[in-house]
């Protein structure tokens, strides 16, 4: 987990989250996992609130002990919900996973991605991508190819108790507020991607890659099973190969 | 039901497991061809794109709907292009939403 990003600083290609937050560059390993930890904040309290949403919506269905165990072993909020709506509508066990699977199979890009840039052994690569979500990805993505994996691990380890504890607020205190569409929790995941996407349109050729994705994810959405369209709309990064 | 939910939360938590785990094992530890080095930063705006969408405008059994979410992540993205820190800006999409709704 020490692995310092020297080649990314050599290639001068080493750059901010686009948040117009400071990279670690060169850091010691604590201060890229501090780096992160602080850059990840804004994502974390989105986190909470998605956390409870998913607390909230999962307690009639699930009950309280297993949602909380859910996001403490899973820890993966679109693959969460996808698995809570299948479970909701009487679907099997095999049925939600399959259908989180769908939704998590956007981590086998993210993990491709990070690969390079990870040093370690097998098993210690294999525990590195534990850490993948979708915010952390995106905001230690250096834009040349790497990615800095301590600042990806600072980035996770914020994230992470807020969506636990949001998880258990909602599990727990959620049958007071009721239905949490009724407060719009249900679009907080949208505004949080864009958010996250925003920042990704100003690398070059990120506009167009952008908007390739989406319009692969809208078409596709009414034809295949949800989480699909998703991973069809990463072939929009092969636009890159024509620059 | 119960064992229903927790062979779900079991069978989800070693699939997500392996997910995330097959990039990193399987391409870690060489060097991929450089034309990856040209792919590999454009898959994030591409992947957040296509979750913008889904999670926007997907309904059930993959119909697409423009409900009040879409009025939400609208006022998210005047938010974001205002420079709202992302606390806010995904508390007025939720607040924006919830006023919709109730109309």
């Amino acid at each position: 987990m020490t692995h310092t990003p020297a080649a990314a600083i050599a290639d001068g290609e080493f750059r901010g989250t686009g948040d117009g937050l400071p990279a670690a560059e060169g850091l010691p390993a604590r201060d890229g996992l501090a780096a992160g930890a602080r850059a990840a904040i804004p994502y974390g309290m989105a986190s909470l609130l998605l956390g409870f949403s998913f607390g909230v919506l999962a307690r009639p269905v699930m009950g309280p002990v297993p949602a909380i165990v859910m996001s403490v072993v899973v820890f993966a909020g679109s693959a969460q919900f996808a698995a809570l709506a299948v479970l909701s509508a009487g679907g099997g066990a095999v049925a939600a996973v399959v259908a989180g699977i769908l939704l998590n199979l956007r981590f086998v890009p993210m993990g491709i991605a990070i690969a390079p840039s990870l040093r370690h052994g097998a098993l210690g690569r294999a525990l590195s991508g534990q850490a993948l979500v979708d915010a952390s990805w995106a905001l230690a993505n250096r834009g040349d190819g790497r990615f800095d994996t301590t600042f990806l691990l600072g980035s996770t380890l914020a994230q992470y108790p807020a969506w636990v504890l949001g998880t258990v607020l909602g599990a727990v205190a959620g049958g007071v507020i009721g239905n949490p569409a009724t407060l719009g929790l249900d679009a907080i995941f949208p505004a949080f991607f864009l958010g996250l996407l925003v920042a990704e349109l100003r690398r070059p050729g990120g506009r167009t890659a952008g908007a390739v994705g989406a319009a692969i994810a809208l078409s596709l959405t009414p034809l295949a099973p949800a989480g699909v369209p998703i991973i069809a709309a990463a072939l929009a990064a092969s636009l890159g190969l024509r620059r | 039901m119960s064992a229903t939910v927790w062979i779900a939360v079991g069978g989800l938590c070693l699939a997500t497991a392996v997910i995330k785990a097959f990039g990193p094992v399987v391409f870690g530890g060489r060097s991929l061809p450089p034309a990856l080095g040209r792919i590999i930063p454009l898959l994030a705006p591409a992947l957040l794109a296509a979750l913008v969408i889904t999670e926007t405008f997907g309904g059930d059994r993959g119909s697409l709907v423009i409900d009040a979410r879409a009025g939400g992540v609208a006022v998210a993205g005047i938010a974001i292009a205002r420079r709202a820190p992302l606390p806010v800006v995904v508390l007025l999409a939720a607040g924006a939403t919830a006023a919709l709704r109730a109309l």
